[in-house]
């Protein structure tokens, strides 16, 4: 209809897509599959910053869109299937709920999310808008994702998932300063932590990734 | 003039800085630690004389106004302290074997680091970098409270990364919507994250949007200051990492997240269409003070034990502050401020009677005003000023608090007293099992630095019976500057 419209709809689009592949997350069963669908996440993430910084002539968040691709696309999962299958934990995600209760709750929670951005952000740009609400939407259900599997592995998956919604909303937001810097600490924050760090510990001491394991060694038991 | 302004502030964040690469480089127990006390005590000095220099105009980065120097120089001076404290402590974790060289060394720059990280937050005067640093912060006492590697200290460190990085997501969400709601009035950039401007177009904000932000900021940096329905990661971090880490993690860096937390606040308050922030932050307060209060008869870890004691006094902080008003402010400051010294003073006293018992079972430690006198009368004192008993400097913050509250709300007085007798009962029930009956576990001597705990103490005991008038009028101006 009119020109901006375009820019509107593939935003539009891309940042739906994403709320679509995090319900996509939500059933995965086995590891592999759930590295897949991540790996597709933040490819979309990627190609929606990217558009953002096209339309919005803000070069620098092109960095953002080369982090999440290079980085969350392809070395993350790589990674973190190499990680997987030399621990050899390949089998079915121990999820704590079921599928059915959980996409449920991600339904309700989308819901949720759109009724409240779009009504307090009524003052701000179409735009803006429905990016938030989208945004708020891929950050719950990470969030859902991460308490709903008790695999560390997939916690992880969840957090990373989270954080593309952060910084999907970081980038909607025009004109923000400190997102490349921010999706930098993110990246940096992931790459040391999670991979290097807590997974090498917990392999090493637990012979397991799995957090329930841990529970074993709460520090008050009777 | 533009160089005696601006050197506290860079020293303040340099020296913690330059001295983690220094730290991280240099091999040798005895000299890293003496360093990395002569580091923080710079760095302390260096806070000091932000009252004395001229102030820097604020930029775009960086603040310093009446209310962040009381956190900077609290900050400092117990940093420092627990530098004293922690070679001492760190010493006998070495003879033990628990750490190695080479992670001592990791140690300290985390340190270091992590001082740096809780002073870039206090300057800061852009809420993005403010909430970079409260970042930093806490993911170097991530690394920390699992530096032992036991099964125990992975669980909590991974407990706390997990629900710290909820919710630094759930603060950046926050953050992002307070600039979305500054942009159309501030204008599109830097400009719509530096606090001062915020803070003067604060009216003009769409309110609704800044209503959202405030729940986001408030569960995110809420998660950080341990506050009740979001705690579950404090006492497992307090139980398990190095007892200097449990001293700083409750007498500095669930302060760091409430001064986060209290520059919202703020803004929230200057926009008259917004929801008052005030009775959200009281519910919240109050719920920490009651579940704490409850939660600590059930304790069996003394480390733990006092991990719930912080979240109770989180939650009375809180609650001040959500209250307002001139009195109930300023109770809130005197409390957090006694309640930094006196708590971390506890686990200093802790940190080697954990040492010494070799376990940290309540059940198995007894007497200790027997085998060890100072340590066991040193412990008492802190607990006695933890519980808010006359006449140290607890009481008279509680004893503000709660009059303030009963002239305005006697219901909610009632039930914050209420938490606060129940906590009392519990901490003395434990205590006189601990520090009194016959002695039982090793009574080896201890080889401890007394001079950090009783410094602390002493200021408790004093302010608590005399406050200085320079003080007061301080605290009474930021407490109006708070609303």
């Amino acid at each position: 209809m009119q020109m901006h419209s375009l820019a509107f709809d593939i935003s539009h689009t891309l940042a739906g897509g994403l709320v679509l592949i995090s319900f996509m997350m939500l059933y995965q069963d086995r590891l592999y599959s759930l590295l897949n669908v991540f790996a597709i996440h933040a490819l979309v993430l990627a190609l929606s910053v990217a558009w953002q910084a096209f339309i919005q002539d803000a070069p620098h968040l092109y960095i953002t869109a080369a982090i999440a691709l290079v980085f969350k696309a392809l070395i993350i999962p790589v990674a973190l299937h190499r990680i997987v299958k030399q621990l050899g934990i390949h089998r079915d995600i121990e999820a704590v709920v079921g599928v059915g209760p959980t996409m449920l709750a991600g339904m309700a929670l989308v819901a949720l999310s759109m009724v409240l951005m779009l009504r307090v952000t009524a003052e701000a740009g179409p735009l803006a808008r429905e990016d938030l609400a989208f945004a708020l939407s891929v950050v719950l259900l990470g969030l859902l994702v991460m308490v709903t599997r008790r695999n560390a592995v997939s916690q992880v998956v969840g957090f990373m998932s989270l954080e593309n919604g952060l910084v999907l909303a970081a980038t909607g937001a025009k004109g923000m300063p400190l997102v490349v810097e921010i999706s930098v600490a993110f990246s940096i924050l992931i790459a040391f932590i999670v991979i290097g760090i807590f997974l090498f510990r917990i392999r090493e001491r637990f012979d397991s990734v799995d957090v329930s394991a841990l529970d074993d060694f709460r520090g008050e038991r009777r | 003039m533009s160089i005696a302004w601006f050197e506290p502030v860079a020293a303040v964040l340099l020296i913690p800085n330059v001295s983690a690469a220094v730290l991280a480089a240099l091999p040798g127990y005895r000299l890293t630690a003496r360093l990395n006390v002569v580091a923080s005590l710079a760095t302390f000095l260096a806070a000091l004389s932000l009252f004395v220099v001229e102030r820097p105009q604020p930029g775009p980065y960086v603040l310093v106004d009446d209310l962040n120097i009381v956190f900077i120089v609290l900050n400092t001076f117990v940093g420092f302290t627990t530098s004293i404290f922690s070679a001492s402590y760190i010493a006998h974790e070495l003879e033990t074997g628990r750490l190695t060289p080479r992670y001592l060394r990791f140690y300290h720059a985390m340190y270091q680091i992590m001082m740096f990280g809780m002073n870039l937050a206090f300057v800061s005067n852009n809420i993005g970098l403010m909430w970079v640093a409260v970042e930093i912060a806490t993911l170097t006492t991530v690394l920390m409270v699992g530096i032992y590697r036991t099964h125990a200290a992975l669980e909590a460190a991974w407990k706390y990364f997990i629900l710290g990085s909820v919710g630094i997501a759930l603060a950046l969400f926050g953050t992002i919507l307070v600039y979305m709601a500054a942009r159309p009035v501030v204008g599109e950039g830097r400009d719509a994250m530096v606090w001062t401007l915020l803070i003067q177009h604060a009216e003009d904000f769409d309110a609704p949007l800044l209503n959202v932000a405030f729940i986001f900021l408030l569960l995110g940096y809420g998660t950080k200051v341990g506050l009740a329905p979001l705690h579950a990661w404090l006492p497992d971090a307090h139980a398990e990492g190095p007892t200097p880490i449990s001293a700083v993690l409750s007498g500095l860096l669930l302060n760091v997240a409430l001064y986060a937390l209290l520059r919202f606040k703020i803004l929230l308050a200057a926009n008259p269409a917004a929801i008052a922030p005030g009775p959200l932050m009281v519910t919240i307060g109050l719920v920490s003070v009651v579940f704490a209060a409850f939660m600590l008869y059930r304790r069996r870890d003394i480390k733990r034990m006092f991990a719930y004691s912080s979240i109770e006094h989180m939650g009375i902080i809180v609650f001040a502050f959500g209250m307002g008003g001139p009195l109930a402010n300023f109770g809130g400051l005197l409390h957090m401020v006694m309640h930094s010294l006196s708590k971390s003073a506890i686990f200093y006293a802790v940190g080697h009677i954990a040492q010494i018992k070799g376990t940290q079972r309540i059940s198995r430690i007894r007497g200790l005003t027997v085998t060890h006198p100072v340590l066991g009368w040193g412990l008492v004192t802190g607990v006695v000023a933890i519980t808010g008993l006359p006449p140290l400097g607890i009481f008279m913050s509680e004893f503000l608090i709660v009059s303030s509250t009963f002239a305005r709300a006697p219901l909610l007085a009632v039930a914050l007293v209420f938490g606060l007798l129940l906590a009392f009962g519990a901490l003395a029930l434990r205590l006189t099992s601990v520090a009194f009956g016959r002695p039982r576990g090793s009574s080896a001597s201890a080889d401890a630095s007394y001079v950090p705990m009783f410094a602390h103490l002493s200021l408790v005991l004093i302010a608590g019976i005399y406050l200085p008038a320079p003080l007061v009028t301080w605290f009474q101006h930021v407490a109006r500057l708070l609303g």
